[in-house]
């Protein structure tokens, strides 16, 4: 009587699990990394061993019989089994055999029948190994598929690939005007002495780590309404304003988008064109329709006011506007005075909420409160509006995350209410916010020594790219004898500026130049020096006239 | 253009909202005000009359943080504050680690520091530091590239992008978690988009696992549905399985393509021991199988107001985790960005190991800096573990009715005492003790001053109150 004897041992942690039952689709079998195998013997020759490269103490012997004994046994099915080595039977018998069972089990076929044995409870009844939890012998096998096969690679973000671009360009000539963070004349990162001052008093007061409310540091908060719209603002005095620490920029307006979407599910947000490349995805997360307003007028290079104001009258009554509260990113083109009072006739006109985002209070102009113009215009109208703002520039904060959501009610009871809301979206987003950048704020604007060395740090840098925006102007007519009008560069406002090329011009920058911007024609003037204005000025000359 | 198809993709929540507002709607302009009046004016009718907020309600004060502020409004000196899941001293105080004031002055002192925009997916040091943490520094599934770790607003926001990544990415919307479990979890995993369903965990007869339940309602979940474990120090109730259980429900798990997804945030604050609180995790990992694990350093950095954690998806192979990281953050992106710098600095700094920076001169202070950690976290531990003694003894002393040695088998910040609400509202009431009404207590707010007075309350309450 021929019988073969297989007998398969495996040291169980290694062992990656497929289950036999359910989805027939599911793979059984293992890819390369789980059974990286190196043979040693002739398929034959069923006494050579075959060791599992990953499993340190095991050893594997089996028959090439083995398959067929488990497809007898109707245990597996050859035909539905694959693998990535669906044509190497070797292959697939000693995966199938070395994860299949976690403990030593002798296989004795004599003639038609087979036989199971295990060495701790004898003879072993074969339907029972493929129960699901059997102690001693377990067949449980997982699917070796990731659950997540069907994720894609995400395209790059378009702003952030620029900066790694300029990593990489070994040029010395190389200019970095794509990402809007402040740099010196030097082109270094800047952390003002306000802060530094602060994080020195913070750390030897030794102020503890507990966790803020909901809606963050209360002095922070405080401050934060008083500098957006004037501590002696009467919504302030009579308690209409709603503020929740949000994180930065992008947090506030999360949050806020939340909010709009739970309470006003039929309402529209109205972006301007262009924008802020991150609103459209904030506002498509939170599950926020939008739609654009006319905003920047290429012949121009300036603001498409008709454009704006059409299309804001255009929308459903009850639209919500987000509007920028000063230097509009990416163009730089603010409205007038005169411009801002029709919009917010408009507004007010088709009962739409004002949105702001203020993202450069005291950067653009170097006044906080010129800079907040435009907000408290509209909310001595009376209006309801939220703000979403931030302290990444104007103090430098960039990292620490550090803003705030406001939202101006017609009364303190609606505010109190409002707040709740707002606390209750925040509360399974991120519990609570992070503390650091909050404190830094609460402590600079709550002393006014530090508040008014604040206010000259903000002036130098606004100073500083005005006063860029100057030399590359001069540069640009002085250079430029086609007597182009090059004077949207002094009218626009802010870190950016759109220069009115395209995207064929922009990549001649690039290209040729090796200035890094992005491909909509914006330039981050925080990353420009005086020193390589006159460079800047012959690489736009050279890309606006000979590149079309 | 616009993204007015967005109505379509709206999540249920807004949905709901949405039929409910149409329902509530008289007409297409008005709506009824929280007090069934209608209102005529659109919903965005600002100036013309009445708010645009006048159908916002106020929201109810979240149920663990509104503890505290009860507890604040109390002026008696016999109060105390059991709600929140903060450490405290002897003396009842917050405690700021030496190590972590230790690093932030480094970091202060040091002049090449700046506060320039992280990546989206956080500090790099700080994301390896962290996997290396929780799934061990000889981990396979770390040397083979098969981990992506992004930096995230601590354990709540790690398993916020999580659960969003999952609700985007995953096939299976099912998300089933332990009963009782921390009271934010469905929330968090509802707004993200995926529907909660429960698993038995606790036993209130034996005041311990229910793993027969527990087994059961995991065997009867569809295949490939999410699984959320607490990787030790189940909150609220404190009761963990053995390893045994652990290896069960491993194979249980692995044999129905469960996905799991470990919460934890209390490795070395559990048991004091990094490596012991991190068992059940590694056990998963090794078998080579997938899992997603949001880490907080809330408690066992002391670094709960800095928002410090991270979620880390261990994947099938590294090509699947350079995907999935490139999705992560384009949910990260439109939340917040990217995350905040300081309380990263802070473990980054704490957990570096001296091989990895050789120019650094403070080079020698570097793994001090880790043991010293790990002292002071044991000691934490140890303080906490001392409270439940002593609680015990204290109940026992009383002759307090019941059996109380739940108190010193379940582990970690809290203790499901078994008391019920109106015991609890009694002990508010008449002994100033702040917990949640589900019976919950922190042993970090104890010290061995208030534990008597906390025995005669439960005595009290317990007699007096069935």
């Amino acid at each position: 009587m021929a019988s073969n004897v297989a007998s398969v041992a495996i040291s169980a942690p290694s062992a990656s699990l497929v289950s036999l039952r359910g989805n027939p689709k599911q793979r059984i079998g293992f890819g390369k990394k789980h059974a990286d195998l190196v043979f040693k013997g002739k398929r034959r020759d069923w006494r050579r061993y075959y060791r599992w490269k990953r499993m340190d103490s095991s050893v594997i012997f089996f028959t090439m019989q083995f398959l067929d004994l488990l497809s007898d046994i109707s245990f597996v099915d050859k035909a539905k089994a694959y693998n990535q080595y669906g044509d190497d039977m070797e292959m697939a018998c000693v995966v199938l055999c070395a994860c299949l069972y976690l403990s030593v089990i002798q296989c004795k076929r004599r003639g038609k029948r087979t036989t199971f044995y295990n060495k701790d409870v004898r003879k072993v009844d074969p339907s029972s190994v493929n129960e699901r939890v059997f102690t001693r012998v377990s067949m449980a096998v997982t699917v070796n598929s990731s659950h997540f096969e069907g994720v894609t690679m995400a395209p790059p973000d378009p702003i952030l690939g620029v900066s790694e671009a300029f990593k990489a360009d070994t040029s010395d000539l190389k200019l970095n005007l794509g990402v809007g963070a402040y740099r010196t004349e030097e082109l270094q990162p800047y952390v003002l002495n306000v802060v530094k001052k602060v994080e020195k008093l913070m750390l030897e007061r030794g102020e503890n780590k507990e966790y803020l409310p909901i809606e963050g540091l209360a002095a922070f908060n405080k401050a934060t309404a008083d500098l957006l719209l004037g501590a002696d603002n009467p919504v302030i005095k009579e308690g209409r304003v709603a503020t929740v620490q949000g994180l930065s920029g992008t947090g506030s307006l999360r949050v806020a988008a939340a909010f709009i979407q739970r309470y006003f599910p039929d309402s529209k947000v109205l972006i301007s064109s262009p924008t802020w490349g991150n609103h459209r995805n904030i506002f498509n997360d939170a599950s926020v329709p939008w739609s654009e307003y006319r905003y920047y007028d290429p012949r121009t290079v300036g603001l498409d006011f008709d454009g704006m104001v059409t299309d804001i009258k255009a929308a459903p009554d009850g639209s919500f506007v987000l509007l920028h509260g000063c230097a509009h990113n990416p163009t730089g083109i603010d409205p007038t005075p005169e411009q801002w009072e029709k919009i917010a006739d408009v507004i007010q006109e088709k009962n739409h909420i004002p949105f702001f985002d203020v993202a450069y209070q005291g950067f653009a102009s170097g006044s906080l409160d010129e800079d907040a113009f435009s907000v408290r215009l509209f909310v001595k109208r009376g209006m309801e509006l939220f703000v979403a703002q931030s302290y990444s520039k104007n103090l430098g904060l960039y990292a620490e995350r550090i803003g705030a959501t406001n939202v101006v009610c017609s009364s303190s009871e609606a505010a109190v209410r409002a707040k709740s809301q707002l606390k209750r979206l925040a509360r399974p987003m991120y519990s609570n916010p992070p503390v650091h950048g909050a404190r830094i704020v609460a402590n600079v604007v709550g002393d006014p020594n530090l508040f008014s060395e604040w206010k000259e740090e903000m002036e130098i840098m606004a100073g500083r790219i005005k006063n860029v925006r100057q030399r590359l102007y001069e540069n640009l007519i002085q250079k430029d004898k086609t007597g182009k009008d090059w004077s949207f560069i002094l009218k626009q406002i802010g870190m950016f500026s759109y220069t009115g090329l395209n995207k064929a011009q922009s990549d001649n920058m690039t290209n040729k130049w090796h200035v890094y911007m992005t491909k909509d024609g914006r330039i981050s003037l925080a990353g420009l020096s005086v020193a390589k204005c006159e460079y800047l000025a012959d690489a736009i000359i050279d890309s606006f006239h000979n590149v079309s | 253009m616009g993204n007015e198809n967005a109505r379509d993709q709206s999540s249920s929540p807004g949905r709901r909202l949405a039929t409910l507002a149409r329902h509530l709607s008289v007409g297409d302009t008005s709506l009824i005000s929280s007090r069934g009046e209608a209102i005529n004016t659109a919903p965005t009718a600002g100036f013309h009359g009445g708010s645009v907020f006048a159908n916002v309600a106020q929201a109810p004060e979240d149920p663990i943080l509104g503890v505290t502020v009860a507890y604040n409004k109390d002026p008696s000196p016999m109060k105390v504050n059991l709600g929140v899941g903060a450490y405290r001293t002897e003396e009842g105080k917050p405690l700021v680690l030496n190590v972590v004031k230790k690093a932030e002055k480094m970091l202060l002192n040091n002049p090449s520091r700046v506060k320039e925009y992280l990546p989206i997916t956080g500090l790099a040091d700080f994301n390896k530091l962290s996997a290396k943490l929780i799934f061990g520094a000889d981990s396979r599934a770390i040397q083979e590239n098969r981990v992506t770790t992004v930096q995230c607003l601590s354990g709540t926001g790690s398993l916020r992008v999580g659960a969003e990544f999952l609700a985007r990415h995953y096939n299976k919307r099912a998300i089933f978690i332990p009963q009782p479990t921390w009271g934010n979890h469905p929330k968090v995993f509802t707004l993200a988009g995926l529907s909660v369903k429960t698993y038995r965990y606790y036993d209130p007869k034996t005041r311990g696992l229910n793993f027969q339940g527990l087994l059961e309602d995991l065997n009867m979940a569809p295949s490939g549905a999410i699984v959320l474990l607490h990787a030790c120090a189940h909150n609220p109730t404190g009761v963990d399985p053995t390893l045994d259980q652990w290896e069960q429900i491993r194979r249980l798990m692995r044999s129905k393509s469960l996905l799991p997804f470990f919460d934890s945030a209390y490795q070395g604050f559990a048991s004091g021991n990094l490596d012991a609180d991190a068992q059940s995790v590694r056990m998963f990992v090794a078998d080579g199988g997938e899992c997603l694990m949001a880490q907080s350093y809330a408690k066992n950095m002391g670094l709960y107001g800095e928002r410090v954690g991270a979620l880390s998806i261990v994947c099938e192979s590294a090509d699947v985790a350079v995907k999935v990281e490139s999705q992560l953050k384009l949910v990260i992106r439109p939340m917040y960005s990217n995350p905040p710098i300081h309380g990263a600095s802070i473990v980054a700094t704490i957990l570096k190991d001296s091989s990895v920076d050789k120019a650094y001169v403070f080079l020698c202070f570097l793994r001090e800096m880790y043991r010293e950690w790990t002292i002071e976290l044991k000691a934490m531990a140890n303080r906490i573990i001392s409270m439940r003694q002593q609680l015990f003894n204290a109940l026992s002393a009383r002759g307090t009715p019941g059996d109380w040695s739940h108190i010193i088998k379940q582990i970690g910040m809290f203790t499901f005492t078994g008391l019920n609400k109106e015991q609890v509202s009694f002990m508010t009431r008449e002994y100033h003790i702040y917990m949640t009404s589900d019976g919950r207590i922190s042993m970090a707010g104890l010290n061995t001053k208030t534990i008597p007075h906390l025995a005669d309350a439960i005595h009290a309450a317990v007699n007096r109150i069935k």
